[in-house]
């Protein structure tokens, strides 16, 4: 039974991970009981079927007590080349100062470690830590709260445009031995602010890597979010992430989530429209190939009347990847004259890749428009051959094609440099691989 | 609006019209199930051994199973030791002909607007009569049989045609395929049976009446079609049910089997009793029904109205295993008052070149839960495979829901897929276009409504399309205010 294997697993994981712990004792214990509770999720478990992230733990992880220091001495070529930012970063779990920088003023945000700002009693911390996210219902949502090592706190004060973006580099060193890493972000925009995060993580080593993310941003009224995670990690890691978002009253978000590298990849977003006239923009592109399977799992969960969410998920898939959506619109009783659309198309290049996805619509409330639509193809033979009669050879008709296709997700970013980077990222990979 | 209401009120205060009972002398089998109920099923219809053995093998195979929760309906726990699981209307000898048939049981089809003497009947249906648990007659057997069509009630065919029989039952529905299809198999009492020949367009349409009368009784019959090379079939099931305060379970398997260029049209007006209006009684409609394209260039097509019910629980497939085989599944799916209903389709690609199309329009009213659950499959050697899905949901108020589940996964690079889905409800727009002109509200309501479903209400055959509108309009005129 895969019940049975799966709490088998737990408890190891349990083991290997108990160590003292100085910040956040009592909300540790209480996800402990949860984690204990849910186990990991098994082959049969609906929100995991095709995303083995439990069987990947058990068959690549010796789980006995390691806790391996990283010994990164540059973050340069890990770094967005000009972006102008806020740098923090963490190496295996850990703060790591010299590496980091904060530019911006005191007055414009506040960027410390989670474990800090604990301590020090942070008036928004006590509020909304480990409020929103998904203990009851995630096993690894609460697996993290039990066991993070550190974390970002970001706090941005009312009515505060930040210039400078923040950038959250997360480094994994897997020289010397198998990594695993819990972290997690707990940002606080209040109310008329505005802030850009970047989040990005990355390896060096062999060895295998377990990165598991716990994030909580809380965008109170009329603030803007813009917050973009990038996951082209090269190594051998699984990463599975828990992303909460909980807008308030005529709040603003823009989410990207970019997918190139990785070996196995569960991304949760789940976004609490929990106001009124909220706008929402979530898009995802994941261009995979090799054995790479990467999972979007999102929610959007309408509370409140008079909302917006948008989404666009794309994917590109080579090679044995597997690309995996599951996009769920909730609109609640009462939250009427919602508007909620979500689009997911995907584009097979090979044989062996595959795709499974799910879109789902919930709805409690009549005078709403909601859509969804889903596609899964391959290039228009008609666009192919107008290209190549024009003298275009075949390769280039393709990437062509396929950048098209792709690089729309990336046109609402707001920032050039960043949009340039992985614009260059896409183009590049597209050329090489396709 | 208040016009709106006033007419919803109406409506929803409109008695289930085929709520009656008759008084029908009943020969039941004691409540409860056991291996020697299904012993005392097999002996009353007089079945061979194997077919004996093949029940007893579903039932044990039903007894390892569990009860499946994943669908988004929520129901008391259905106790299956208090359901009578065979109950058939006394006779003492097998009716030779009409004129044999108890006056009591014509009667009955006959308040239901079927009539079963044939020369009374609209010309073109030939009719299979289902009360409880038995077929009862059967019209223009002659006329067909004269074409090589088999048409008769389940248990005449397992005598009959044992060898067909033998062959193709289970074969498109396994017996432990879930947790309903193997309590049918196991107690499965009457059905129809339905063989076209090679070549063979079968010149009327076949249809099947199931009519639940008895108290505490479960429903389980089985349908089986079988559309030999080249031939064609069109088939209507129509369903209802007496008014009573306790739940009654029906628990039915239809299997349609198409080889090579045949087709199969399979529609369904589905009016089982929905409960009253506060969500007491009704029939739990938990339904297995899988076609088979077995055969190159094979079509099944499936068409639905659901209109009863308190759960309905199905979700009529389509395997493509012939090459260039198409599928299709048309659905409306209406509820109201405490109705809820779990219906979607499958649509499994194995063959190349293979094609499907979905169309399901979801109406949910009053406060009930509408979902449409559906997969598209696209297996490996699928190659060049297409589907186009595209489920609506119309909301009538603000106390129901609309759920969709489409599943889709594809695993070859040809295949072309697309799904789209919109919900929402009646617009002011629309409505205020409809008064301007004229037609006043209610009317533009049911003209609204109709133009939503007419995409899959245009599917059905002419007697059955006029029915289903009639069904249409009677649930749902002026539920928007």
């Amino acid at each position: 039974m895969s019940t049975s294997v799966a709490r088998d697993i737990t408890s190891e994981i349990i083991d290997s991970l108990r160590q003292p712990f100085n910040a956040a004792i009592e909300q540790r214990s209480q996800a402990l009981e949860q984690f204990k509770k849910l186990g990991l999720p098994g082959s049969r478990h609906e929100e995991y079927r095709f995303t083995p992230v439990t069987r990947y733990l058990e068959k690549n992880f010796s789980w006995t007590k390691n806790d391996i220091e990283g010994n990164i001495a540059s973050a340069v070529g890990f770094l967005i080349p000009q972006l102008d930012a806020n740098v923090l970063v963490l190496v295996n779990g850990k703060f790591n100062a010299s590496l980091s920088k904060v530019i911006s003023p005191a007055s414009e945000i506040t960027i410390t470690t989670l474990s800090e700002a604990i301590r020090s009693q942070h008036v928004a911390v006590n509020e909304y830590f480990n409020k929103f996210v998904s203990n009851e219902s995630d096993a690894f949502a609460a697996m993290n709260s039990a066991f993070w090592q550190e974390g970002i706190f970001v706090h941005v004060p009312e009515n505060t445009p930040v210039e400078k973006p923040v950038f959250i580099l997360h480094l994994n060193d897997a020289t010397s031995a198998q990594v695993v890493t819990q972290t997690r972000i707990l940002a606080v925009i209040e109310k008329g602010a505005t802030v850009s995060v970047i989040e990005k993580s990355d390896s060096i080593g062999e060895n295998t890597i377990f990165h598991n993310f716990a994030e909580e941003w809380i965008v109170k009224e009329g603030a803007h979010l813009e917050y973009c995670k990038i996951q082209n990690d090269s190594g051998k890691i699984c990463q599975v992430s828990n992303s909460v978002i909980h807008q308030s009253a005529a709040s603003k978000l823009n989410t990207f989530t970019l997918t190139l590298d990785g070996q196995l990849i569960r991304n949760n977003l789940h976004i609490l429209i929990d106001g009124e006239q909220c706008e929402s923009h979530f898009y995802g592109l994941y261009l995979l190939t090799g054995n790479t399977l990467a999972d979007n799992h999102t929610v959007v969960d309408h509370k409140k009347p008079n909302s917006f969410s948008n989404e666009m998920y794309k994917g590109i898939m080579d090679g044995n990847s597997k690309g995996v959506f599951n996009g769920k619109i909730y609109v609640r009783p009462h939250a009427q004259k919602t508007n909620a659309f979500q689009s997911n198309r995907n584009i097979i290049i090979s044989d062996t890749a595959t795709v499974n996805t799910k879109p789902q619509l919930e709805i409690w409330a009549d005078d709403v428009k909601c859509s969804h639509g889903c596609t899964s193809g391959q290039l228009d033979e008609g666009a192919l051959f107008y290209l190549r009669s024009r003298g275009i050879a075949e390769a280039n008709a393709k990437a062509m094609l396929l950048y098209a296709f792709a690089a729309e997700v990336l046109e609402p970013i707001q920032n050039h440099t960043l949009k340039a980077y992985l614009d260059n990222l896409i183009a590049d990979r597209l050329q090489k691989n396709f | 609006m208040s016009k709106g209401n006033q007419v919803l009120e109406e409506i929803t205060s409109k008695e289930y019209e085929h709520g009656w009972t008759v008084n029908l002398e009943t020969d039941e089998a004691p409540k409860g199930l056991n291996e020697d109920i299904v012993r005392f099923i097999s002996a009353k219809k007089n079945e061979p051994e194997w077919l004996l053995e093949w029940r007893l093998k579903s039932f044990r195979q039903w007894q390892k199973m569990t009860e499946p929760k994943w669908p988004n309906v929520t129901y008391p726990v259905i106790n299956y030791q208090d359901i009578i699981y065979y109950s058939a209307p006394k006779q003492k000898v097998k009716p030779n002909s009409l004129d044999e048939v108890d006056p009591e049981l014509i009667k009955t089809f006959e308040k239901l607007g079927i009539s079963l003497t044939e020369q009374k009947r609209l010309t073109g249906v030939a009719v299979d009569a289902v009360i409880d648990s038995v077929s009862v007659a059967t019209t223009f057997k002659e006329k067909l049989s004269e074409l090589g069509i088999i048409f008769c009630s389940f248990s005449e065919a397992v005598k009959e045609h044992p060898e067909l029989v033998k062959k193709y039952l289970g074969s498109v529905v396994p017996m432990s395929d879930n947790y309903f299809a193997a309590l049918n198999s196991a107690v499965f009492s009457d059905g129809s049976f339905c063989y076209i020949p090679k070549g063979v367009r079968c010149p009327m349409e076949l249809s099947t009446y199931f009519r639940i009368n008895a108290a505490n009784t479960g429903q389980f019959e089985r349908t089986l079609i079988v559309a030999d090379e080249g031939s064609y079939v069109s088939y209507l099931e129509g369903c209802t049910a007496p008014m009573r305060d306790e739940n009654q379970l029906h628990a039915a398997v239809v299997e349609l089997y198409a080889m090579k260029g045949a087709e199969i049209k399979y529609s369904t007006v589905q009016n089982w009793y929905p409960g009253d209006k506060e969500g007491k009684g009704g029939i739990y409609n938990f339904v297995t029904k899988r076609g088979l394209c077995a055969g190159d260039h094979s079509k099944i097509s499936w068409t639905q109205v659901e209109t009863g019910s308190a759960i309905t629980w199905k979700y009529p497939s389509c395997i493509l295993k012939g090459d260039y085989s198409v599928g299709e599944f048309y659905s409306v799916a209406v509820t109201n008052n405490y109705q809820q209903a779990d219906t979607g389709t499958k649509m499994i690609h194995i063959g190349k070149n293979t094609r499907s199309r979905i169309v399901s329009k979801g109406i949910s009213a009053g406060k009930s839960q509408n979902s449409y659950r559906g997969q598209v499959h696209v297996m490996k050697r699928a190659t060049n495979a297409r589907n186009h899905s595209q489920c609506d949901s119309l909301l009538m108020g603000d106390q129901c829901g609309a759920h969709t589940f489409p599943y889709i996964d594809v695993e070859n690079n040809s295949a072309r897929i697309e799904h789209e889905a919109t919900t929402s409800k009646i617009g002011e727009d629309q409505i205020f276009y409809c008064l301007q002109r004229g037609i006043d509200e209610e009317s533009a309501v049911a003209l609204i409504v109709n133009g939503y479903a007419k995409e899959v209400l245009n599917q059905l055959p002419m007697e059955f399309a006029v029915e289903a509108q009639k069904l249409l309009a009677l649930t749902l005129e002026g539920s928007v205010g």
